[in-house]
This record gives C-alpha cells, structure tokens and sequence, in this order.
C-alpha cells in the first residue's frame, strides 16, 4: 500500500515540474492534459487507499526519511493514511482532477495556460502533504505550500492591480494566522517533547488545563487563518480574483477546509478543552449568519458563493466545536462537491459573459446555457439543503447536533442561516439564469461552455446529488474508527419530524421567495437610486459591515504611519547612516591616504620611519607595560574596574 | 679626566663632522667630513679599549669606503652644487630625533631593569686582537663565515653592475644584445 | 660628568643616529643618502661597543664588526646599482625615481 501513498503524493509534484518546464513557451494542450492525467494517478490511488482501509481498517504509516534529527527533537518525513486523511485526499484528488480537466477549457485562451497548471498542481502536492503528515511539522510546510500557491494563483493575473493586491492580502491574513499556529506548534513541542500527533496526543492527558487551552487558542488561530474565520475574513472575497477553477479547487473546496482539518485532526485536544470547542462553535456559528448576510446583498456571483462558502465553514467550525468532528468533516466533504461545482458553473456564465461578474446584468442565461443551468441549481438545491440531495443530511446533521446537545442560540443561528442560504443561492439563480434578458442589451453574446468541461464536472454533480444519502453511514462506520462516534439523534420522534419538516418547508419557503422576488420582470440593473439601497442595511452589508474600511482605516494606515516613522527615524538616520558612515570613513581614508603613494622614494623613506617610529613606540609601551603590569593592575583594581 | 676630555673632544668633533655630512651642498664637504667623523669614531673605539675595531674602523671604513666613494663620485658630476627641495624640516627632525630616543629606550631598558650576565666575558691577561679572534673564531665562526661569503658576493655583484665594459652593462641588455657582443667577441678571437 | 658611563655613549650614539635618520630623510641625492646610511651604522656601532665595554662581553664588538662588514657589502652592491642606474638615466635625484608609483 506504500506504493499508492507515495504515487498519490508525488503525482501532483511530478505534474508540476513537467508542467513548470514549459512555463515560458506558448501554450501547449498536452500540458494541461498530462497533468489532469497525473492527478487522475494521484485520485485513483487515493481510491485504492480507500478501499484498503474500508476493507482492512489498517492504517498505513510510512516514514519517507528522517528531516531533522538534533537532541531530543526528531522530526521524520512520515506520512499516515488513516481514515481522516484518506477522507480529505479522496476529496483533494477527486476535486483537483475535475477542476484540472476543466481549467483546460477554461484556461484556453490564457497565455500563461502551462504556468497554471504548474501552480495548480503544486497546490495539490502541498494540499496532499498536509494531509497525509503524520506530524506537527509536516503539516506546517503543507499548510505554508498551500498559502504560497494560493497567493500564485490569486496573482496569477498579476498585470491586473487588484489581483496582485488580493493576492497579497491573502498571504499576509495567513501569515498572521501561520504565526499563532507556530506558536501552538512550539507549545507542543516544548510541553510534549514530540510533534508526532501519536505521541503528543497521547501526552495531552498529562497536561494541565491552561496549557492545553492555549495550545487549543493557537493551533485554533492558526486554522481561523486559512479558514478565513472572523476577523479574518476578508480576504477570502478579495480571492476571488483569481481564475474561477482557483477559487472552486482552492477557495471553496480544499485549501479553506484546512483548519477544519486541523480542528479534526486534533480532536483528541479539543476533546480535553470543551471551552475552546464551544467558542469554536460559536465563532462558527457567527460566520455562519455573518457570512450568509453579506451575501444577500452582493453582486458579484463569485463573491456571492465565495461567502456562502465562509458560512459553510461555520457550519463546520459548529460542528466540529461541539464535537461532532464526524460530521464536520462529513459536511466537509459534501460541501466540497456542490460549492466546486457552484464556482465551475459560476466560471461557465463568467466565461460566457466576458467576465462579468453582475447577476444584474444577466437574466435568461437559461435558455443558452441549460448545462451549465442544470448544474448550478441542482448544486444550490444541495447547498440550501433539500431532501435527497448531499446538503440535507451534512447540513441538517450540524442542526440535529446543536439541537441535541441544547445549544439552542447555536440552533436557531445556524436555522435561520440556513434560510438565507437558501435565499441567496436562488438569488443569484434566478438573476442569472431566469427573468427578463437583460444582456441582450448590453451587448452580450454568452454560449455554453465546452462539452468536456460539463463532463468533467459531471462526476462532481451526481456526488453532490448521492453523497448524502448513499455515504453517510459508509462514511460513519469508517471514520467512527478514529473520531468519537457520536451518534445524534432526537429521542423523540415528534421533535424530529417537526424539525425536519419545518427546517425544509423554512428552506423551500426561502427558495420561493427568491425567485418571487428576483424573476419578476421589474428586476433592474442597481443604479443607487432604488429605495432599498438607500436602507441603511443594505448599505451596511454591500460594504461588508465597514470591516474592509476599517482594517484600511485603522490599522493599514496606522501601520503604514508607523512603518514610514520607522522608516524615515530609524532606517535611514541609525541604519542607512551607520552603514554609509562605515563606508565613508574607509573611502575618506582611502582618498586622503592615497597622496602617500607618490611614488617618490624621500617620500617613502619618510613615511618608513614614521612607520619605524610608530612600531617602536608600540614596542616601547607594551615593554612598559609588561615591565610594570603587577602595578598597573593594581591601579585599574584600585579604580574599580 | 683624560677620559672625559677624550670623549667630550671627540664627540664633538664626530657630530661636527656629521652634522656637515647630511647639511651640506656640497658633495665634497660632505665626502671629506664623513670621512673624518669615520676616524673620530674609531677614537671611541680605543677609548673603550676594543683596539681592534678601531683598526678596523679606519682600514674599512676610511680606507675602503671612503676610496669607493671617491671613486663612484667620479662617475658623477658632484664637483658642481647639489641641489635638494626639502620638504619639511621640523617634521624631519621629529622624526628622526623620536626614532632615536626609541630606539636607546629598546635598547637601555634590559640593561637598566635586569643584571646582565656577560656571555663571553673578556679573559684575563689577553690583549683586545686575542680576545678577538677568540670569540670570533670559536662562537662566531659560521656567521664570520656567512659574512665572508656575503662579502664575496656583493663584490661580485659591485663588479658586474659596475664592472668593465661601463658603456654595456649586461644587466641592463636584453637576450638577443648580449648574445650579438657576445659573438663580436668571438670574431675578435678567431680573427 | 667628568666619570664616563654607558649613559654618555648610548647619548652619542642617539645623536648620531638622529643625524642620520635626519640625513636619511632629507637628502634627495643618492649619494648623500648612502653617506647618511654610513653614519646611521655607526652610531649603532658606538653603542655596540660601549656595552660591549660596560658589561665586560665581547658580543658588542662582534656585532660592531658584522655592521661593518654588511656596510661594505651595501656599499658595493649600493653603488654598483647607482652607477647603473647614473649611466641609463643621467641623474642620480631620488625626485626622478618615481616608477613604483601606483
């Protein structure tokens, strides 16, 4: 089974150095194909690790090499494939595959096609190293690759300011978040001694509480980090900028899952430390109607789902910080089928549109692009959580679990969220795909997508239609191996009815009430002049709740006064003149020196018996001071040196 | 007391003299003077009763050196007035008179700090030319001997920088000008 | 005063070896600048055999004797080289030797 491991980890890599030797010629179609072809590697390798451990239950541990062997600090290149990481490959390999099939239809007319897939395909090989680590370390360098390939790809049109500029944003949000991480990781390591998450687990018992609660703190930071948790948050919606397969595979689908990961991966922490859990939950919960808010108001589809992916996370982070790790990472997994498959169909419409990203100006796409149609709403249907689809019974699981375990603020957050969601996912259907043509007049022209990339993405629309109701007690008997098993279910069977039932016929009457509201022929395209926008709500939320303005505000520019302080004070009056003032006086003694060298012998004879006199000067008190040293050791002790 | 006056005499007499040697601009003076204050040193010598190195003092240095230097100045046309653009005199002066008394510092410090044990003490009843050669011969033989070659050496060199044939020096030609006096020189012996 | 020391001769030795080092630095004419040199040589050889007087030992002398002899040797080669050098450039003003300059 070594062998599939090593193939699933090191297909992605192989892809992305073939594909980084043509990053500087034309585009080449093979490229792209050669690459889909080695992460498809990576996939079905994945599959067959995924049978062994349905079928055997035996984990697969490797140790590569040893990295770092110094004192009692022994960190190996070792990987684990349990039920948890086999879980996130599957999704990592199977989204990646469809999202490279896809990107070579979407990035066909790009001059930097190979570069992409250079980048996306290093992505997938850090995404799979942080997975499958066996240790802190290990998780680290994948969790740092991905932030690097992230920040490529949002900048992969670097020409473009905004790109750039959310680029940087994003790896500066993450570095802040790496920082607390770090400290979490070196709290391991110093309070257990190892980073191996067999050995400091087992440790964690020992530990007392404040330490383990710190631990939590940090290692929680650093997942709020990557998954753009509040309060740092937005840069997930400034990444948008990036190319649309980016946003489906990194944005929506892997890389933002990662601190759910991590939350899961250290259950057996969290388990010890239920406050931090709840305040996990909590958070979670906040980003899930925080989130779920802004997005009503957005108009920019891919915003729009970049958002609904935030408060799909804290449904996660619910979950997960209540303990339900099984269902957060089964929620995970659902969400990562329907929310790619949303942003493929989003990149469809945006390709078809020339790039714009306003729902206003769209309408009637259905009868042009019914593929593409078919799969967005089919996805939002699974993301607003109806019966059969995949989002009802991830979704519905994180209810029943805030329900049961009587965290009823947590409930009714994550219930009325679940409305918006519903509102804003058909929002943005209806202003798409139904109502009035309004791009006719101005002047668009959309066509369907390529027919392979609606194949590619076919596999992730019937996983998102079955991945509920086919994998969910599969899924749990498997991973139950590794997470608690917690089964929730409502005693009674009248609360459970009455809950289902109202939650759906919530959801549908949302649903209803979108497409009421946005396919009525006096949909317009916004001009500022409407009463709705002049509502102080709405200005509240289109703005993001003024958090953007204010990290522009107050610390940006604050942070900027400083570093122009520090700059102008310190850089250039200490260091600069330091520096300049060591070269200066080696100059100047060069300049006023060089005159000795005139090359006249009087000259020269003169200045070697200067010379002579210097040295025998020297000579002399040192002689001195040698002849009389017991003396002149006395006066310096007498003065107290 | 003729000890003192001997030394007072002759000191003065000696930086005299090579007060004249460094100041004038005259060749001569200053050939003539060097030459005197050469055998007023060597006074110091009998004075201090090291009678040999007072011989040797005047056969060398008056008798030899002194000879060269008449001899070099010929080539040279030193009989007119030398003319020197000095630079600064006080930094000169400075200088050497610093370097000096450094110097006397170095070497009087042992001495006055620490009883010197004599290495060779002089022997009882032997005349200075004995002890002399005693030392010379016994303790210092192999750098008598190094200075014997030293000496053969340079006269060597002084023969073939300065040597005969002053119009051609062969260390100033090249390869292919030597070899072309070296065949005149041939054609004059076979012919 | 009128007792002699060790003291009177490392005097005269300084001196002497001042004027030396004063002619040494002065002169612009090889020629006197070797005649400076004699004297820098001998009033080291003062010294030599003052303390060679003074403490009794014959190491002074012998050192006097081996100046002497290096003073010879550098008389030679020094003047063989100043003709030389008189005969290719017509001067012997150490003003004009400035080829080391850099």
């Amino acid at each position: 089974m070594e062998k599939y491991l090593y193939i699933a980890l090191f297909a992605p890599l192989v892809s992305s150095l073939f594909a980084a030797l043509f990053t500087t010629t034309p585009k080449k179609q093979f490229v792209g194909i050669v690459a889909s072809l080695l992460i498809f590697t990576a996939f079905v390798s994945s599959a067959i690790l995924l049978t062994h451990i349905l079928g055997t239950g035996e984990i697969v541990h490797v140790e590569l090499m040893t990295w770092m062997a110094t004192g009692n600090l022994y960190i190996p290149f070792g990987f684990v494939v349990d039920q948890v990481s086999v879980t996130m490959m599957m999704v990592v390999s199977l989204v990646s595959t469809i999202v490279h099939i896809y990107s070579i239809g979407y990035m066909d007319h790009d001059s930097g096609f190979n570069r992409f897939f250079s980048y996306l395909s290093a992505f997938v090989f850090s995404m799979m190293i942080l997975v499958m680590s066996d240790n802190f370390a290990g998780l680290f360098i994948g969790w740092e690759g991905v932030g690097l390939c992230s920040w490529l790809l949002i900048g992969f049109w670097f020409h473009k300011e905004s790109a750039t500029w959310a680029a940087n944003e994003a790896f500066i949000m993450n570095r802040i978040a790496d920082l607390g991480m770090l400290i979490g990781i070196f709290l391991v390591y110093w309070n257990t001694g190892t980073l191996q998450y067999d050995g400091a687990f087992a440790a964690f018992a020992n530990l007392d509480h404040a330490t383990l609660t710190w631990i939590g703190i940090f290692l929680f930071i650093g997942a709020m980090g990557k998954s753009a948790q509040f309060p740092l948050h937005t840069w997930l919606a400034d990444a948008m900028e990036g190319p649309t397969p980016v946003s489906a595979l990194i944005h929506a689908a892997t890389m933002v899952t990662a601190g759910v990961y991590l939350v899961v991966r250290s259950h057996e922490l969290y388990a010890l430390i239920p406050n931090v859990g709840l305040f996990i939950a909590s958070l979670g919960a906040f980003v899930a109607i925080f989130a779920a808010t802004m997005a009503l108001v957005n108009r920019d589809i891919k915003r729009v789902i970049a958002y609904s992916t935030l408060s799909q996370l804290g449904y996660m982070f619910a979950a997960a910080g209540l303990g339900a790790y099984w269902v957060a990472l089964f929620h995970l997994m659902a969400h990562a089928f329907f929310k790619a498959l949303l942003f493929l169909g989003g990149g469809n419409v945006m390709h078809a549109m020339n790039n714009e990203l306003d729902p206003f100006k769209m309408g009637a796409l259905g009868k042009t692009m019914k593929g593409t149609m078919i799969m967005m709403t089919l996805a939002s249907v699974a993301l607003a959580g109806i019966f059969p689809l995949a989002g009802f019974f991830s979704k519905d699981l994180i209810l029943e679990v805030a329900f049961v375990d009587h965290h009823f603020i947590i409930y009714t957050v994550l219930l009325l969220t679940a409305g918006l969601t519903a509102f804003y996912s058909f929002r943005i259907i209806a202003l798409i795909f139904h109502g009035e043509d309004r791009h006719t007049a101005l002047g668009f022209h959309p066509h369907e997508a390529y027919k392979f990339m609606l194949v590619a993405m076919s596999p992730l629309l019937i996983l998102a239609i079955i991945a509920g109701f086919t994998m969910k007690m599969p899924y749990f008997e498997m991973v139950t191996e590794l997470l608690p098993a917690t089964e929730y279910h409502i005693h009674s069977h009248t609360t459970y009815w009455i809950m289902t039932i109202g939650t759906q016929v919530f959801v549908l009457l949302a649903i209803f009430f979108a497409y009421k509201k946005y396919m009525c022929s006096s949909v317009k395209v916004p001009d500022g002049t409407s009463k709705m926008e002049k509502n102080f709500f709405y200005k509240l939320l289109i703005n993001q709740y003024y958090i953007p303005y204010f990290y522009e505000e107050y610390i940006v520019k604050a942070y900027k006064a400083l570093s122009v302080v520090f700059w102008e004070q310190i850089d250039k009056k200490i260091i600069d003149a330091s520096v300049d003032g060591i070269a200066n006086i080696f100059y100047n003694t060069g300049k006023n020196t060089r005159h000795m060298q005139s090359g006249n012998l009087s000259t020269m004879l003169k200045w070697m018996v200067a010379g002579t006199v210097a040295l025998l000067s020297l000579a002399v008190v040192f002689g001195l001071a040698a002849r009389y040293s017991g003396e002149i050791t006395i006066i310096l002790s007498s003065l107290g040196v | 007391m003729f000890e003192a006056v001997a030394f007072y005499l002759f000191a003065f007499l000696t930086i005299t003299m090579f007060y004249i040697t460094v100041t004038t601009s005259q060749a001569l003076y200053a050939l003539s003077a060097l030459a005197a204050g050469m055998i007023f040193i060597s006074a110091f010598f009998f004075i201090l009763g090291a009678d040999f190195l007072g011989a040797v003092q005047i056969i060398v240095y008056t008798g030899a050196v002194m000879a060269l230097y008449a001899f070099g100045m010929m080539f040279f046309d030193t009989t007119r007035e030398v003319k020197e653009n000095h630079g600064n005199k006080y930094i000169v002066v400075a200088l050497g008179t610093l370097a000096a008394v450094l110097v006397v510092v170095i070497f009087a410090a042992p001495m006055v700090s620490t009883n010197m044990q004599a290495f060779y003490p002089m022997t009882e009843g032997a005349g200075n030319t004995e002890m002399v050669g005693m030392v010379l011969f016994t303790k210092y033989l192999v750098p008598f001997e190094v200075a014997a070659f030293m000496l053969l050496v340079a006269m060597i060199a002084g023969i073939v920088l300065a040597g005969k044939k002053m119009d051609l020096s062969l260390t100033i030609m090249n390869a292919e000008e030597i070899q072309a006096s070296e065949d005149e020189k041939n054609k004059k012996v076979l012919s | 005063m009128m007792e002699i020391g060790l003291n009177h001769y490392l005097v005269l030795s300084t001196i002497l070896f001042c004027i030396g080092l004063i002619g040494v630095m002065r002169r612009k004419n090889l020629l006197l600048l070797f005649f400076a040199t004699e004297i820098l040589l001998n009033a080291v050889n003062v010294g030599f055999a003052a303390i060679s007087h003074y403490y009794g030992d014959l190491t002074g002398q012998m050192f006097a004797f081996f100046v002497i002899a290096i003073a010879a040797s550098e008389l030679a080669v020094g003047l063989g080289l100043l003709i030389l050098w008189h005969k290719r450039h017509g001067t012997i003003d150490l003003d004009t030797m400035t080829s080391m300059r850099g």
